[in-house]
């Protein structure tokens, strides 16, 4: 143990920097967490919370998958303000092609034992009677669910902090130096173990690190109960014709446990500005209403953006740094985690924390290190849609 | 003499005089709380120009209408979240 007393330092109260603080704790290591803002308040307070089940890639899916195992343990201790809302996946399928991608998913889930139920029309229409007429059928993925991020993060801190971490608000990190961090104002802080959880900003602390800002808008409504029952995703993206690199948007609606529906989603890159683009919305939002019409007499209460934290090959970046070391250690990162890092939180801290301490861990960890060749180039930023 | 409007407020008939808001219907049937807030607390008009959104009920079947903006209908069905 260090002077100060502490083994490990964090940067980042993001779901990611919080749920490692956490599992550090429960490990017997003792964290010191540094958030420059409010904690969640980064990408975490942005996004849809939406916890799913993902098929894009093998390794994508050992995380969600696995990821999806510790959820299921954490919900029921969960505080009442983190709004869990076991609402289920529905992929909706407009037309015979997209029917056919369904059927390609249930086979997939189903070799994978994640229980999954094919709709048809009419199976659609009573789950979901917002839907437009002439949607030919869907796929359930019952296991899915809702959380509010913000509040699971700070949820996650302060269960660590029971433990003996201590989390820092309004400090920020100003580079990763060779005894621990150096904070903004001179001083540093030393400890054996550092973890970059910085989110997009990982890359100032650890130059070179292939991670791009993904900007995505967002809309909720007021309260209305029952009007959507499951997050609700369109397959059509599969077959919009975009450019990889251009912008898009995609059907993604989501029932809160208010009662209010919370619109997704748009995909940008190279946009630095987080103001609201009328364009992008006003498209993401005709994009809605051609799956759910009765959606544009409903009041939009707000509207804002967040950046996702995007790697060229979508996994995230989980394990040591090579070329970063510190005194006696090394730095490790967990960032990257794109449009599902809600969901893949708890499982790249378990994945973190295993590294760290030489335990074996439940998933092979080659997929997501730091380390494997990725290929930078920006035409493999995948446009996957699912948050 | 202005024309009698019959209306109903959480199930009870109420008469107003024409021209009257549903704000009005709804305080002469005695309810005060005319919605609740998202933790449970309960609200009712503010400002009565249509700019706190405070006042809003279910009006046939049309949830969030501020009810001190609509005119009263013959037949109307209103309903608070009291
Ligand atoms: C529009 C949108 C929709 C999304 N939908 C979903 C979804 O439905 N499901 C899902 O699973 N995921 C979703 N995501 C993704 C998810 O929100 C992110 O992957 C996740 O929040 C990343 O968490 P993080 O902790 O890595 O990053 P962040 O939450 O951004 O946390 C990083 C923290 O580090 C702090 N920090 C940065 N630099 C420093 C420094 N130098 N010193 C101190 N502190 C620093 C920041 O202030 C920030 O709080 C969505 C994201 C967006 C933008
Ligand atoms: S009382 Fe303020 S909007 Fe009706």
């Amino acid at each position: 143990m260090s002077r100060n007393g502490f083994e490990a330092i964090i940067v980042g109260g993001g779901i990611v920097g919080a749920a490692c603080a956490l599992e550090l704790a429960r490990s017997g290591v003792r964290p010191l967490v540094i958030e420059t803002g409010e904690i969640g308040g980064g990408a975490t307070a942005a996004g849809m919370g939406h916890l799913v089940v993902m098929d894009d890639s093998d390794a994508q899916f050992a995380l969600t998958r696995y990821s999806m195992q510790l959820w299921d343990e954490l919900i029921p201790e969960l505080s009442s303000d983190c709004e869990p809302l076991p609402s289920g996946t529905l992929w909706v399928a407009a037309d015979e092609e997209e029917m056919d991608e369904v059927r390609r998913k249930q086979s997939f889930y189903a070799a994978r034992a994640v229980h999954v139920e094919v709709l048809d029309e009419r199976q659609l229409r009573e789950a979901e009677p917002g839907l437009r007429a002439g949607l030919v059928g869907g796929l359930l993925v019952p296991g899915d669910g809702v959380v509010y991020s913000p509040c699971v993060a700070r949820w996650l801190l302060e269960r660590a902090v029971e433990l003996g971490a201590e989390v820092r608000e309004g400090v920020e990190v100003a580079g990763l130096a060779a005894d621990g961090a150096r904070l903004h104002n001179g001083s540093t802080i030393s400890a054996g173990i550092v973890i970059n959880a910085a989110g997009c900003r990982a890359p100032e602390l650890t130059p070179g690190i292939p991670i791009q800002k993904r900007k995505g808008h967002l809309a909720i409504t007021d309260r209305y109960p029952g009007y959507v029952n499951h997050q609700l995703i369109e397959l059509g993206y599969l077959k919009s014709a975009h450019s990889v690199s251009a912008d898009s948007v995609a059907f993604n609606a989501q029932p809160r446990l208010t009662g209010q529906i919370l619109i997704g989603s748009s995909r940008q890159f190279g946009v630095d500005d987080p103001a609201v683009e009328q364009r992008m919305l006003r498209w993401m939002l005709a994009r809605a209403i051609e799956y759910l019409p009765g959606l544009g007499s409903l009041s939009v209460l707000r509207t804002w953006t967040g950046f996702r934290p995007a790697t060229p090959d979508n996994l995230p970046l989980i394990g040591r740094v090579t070329g970063q070391q510190t005194e006696g250690g090394a730095v490790w990162v967990a960032a990257g985690h794109e449009g599902l890092g809600i969901t893949t939180s708890l499982g790249s801290a378990m994945l973190l924390v295993d590294q760290i301490l030489g335990r074996p861990s439940a998933i092979p960890v080659e997929p997501y290190l730091p380390s494997r060749s990725i290929a930078q180039h920006i035409a493999h930023y995948g446009e996957d849609h699912h948050g | 003499m202005a024309e009698v409007i019959l209306l109903k407020v959480d199930g009870e008939e109420v008469r107003v005089s024409e021209g009257s808001v549903v704000a009005a219907a709804i305080a002469l049937a005695g309810a005060v709380r005319f919605r609740r807030s998202v933790g449970g607390t309960p609200r009712g008009p503010l400002c009565g120009m249509g700019i706190c959104f405070e006042c809003r009920v279910t009006i046939d079947g049309d949830p969030h209408a501020r009810s001190c903006q609509i005119l009263c209908r013959q037949g109307m069905e209103v309903r608070t979240d009291g």
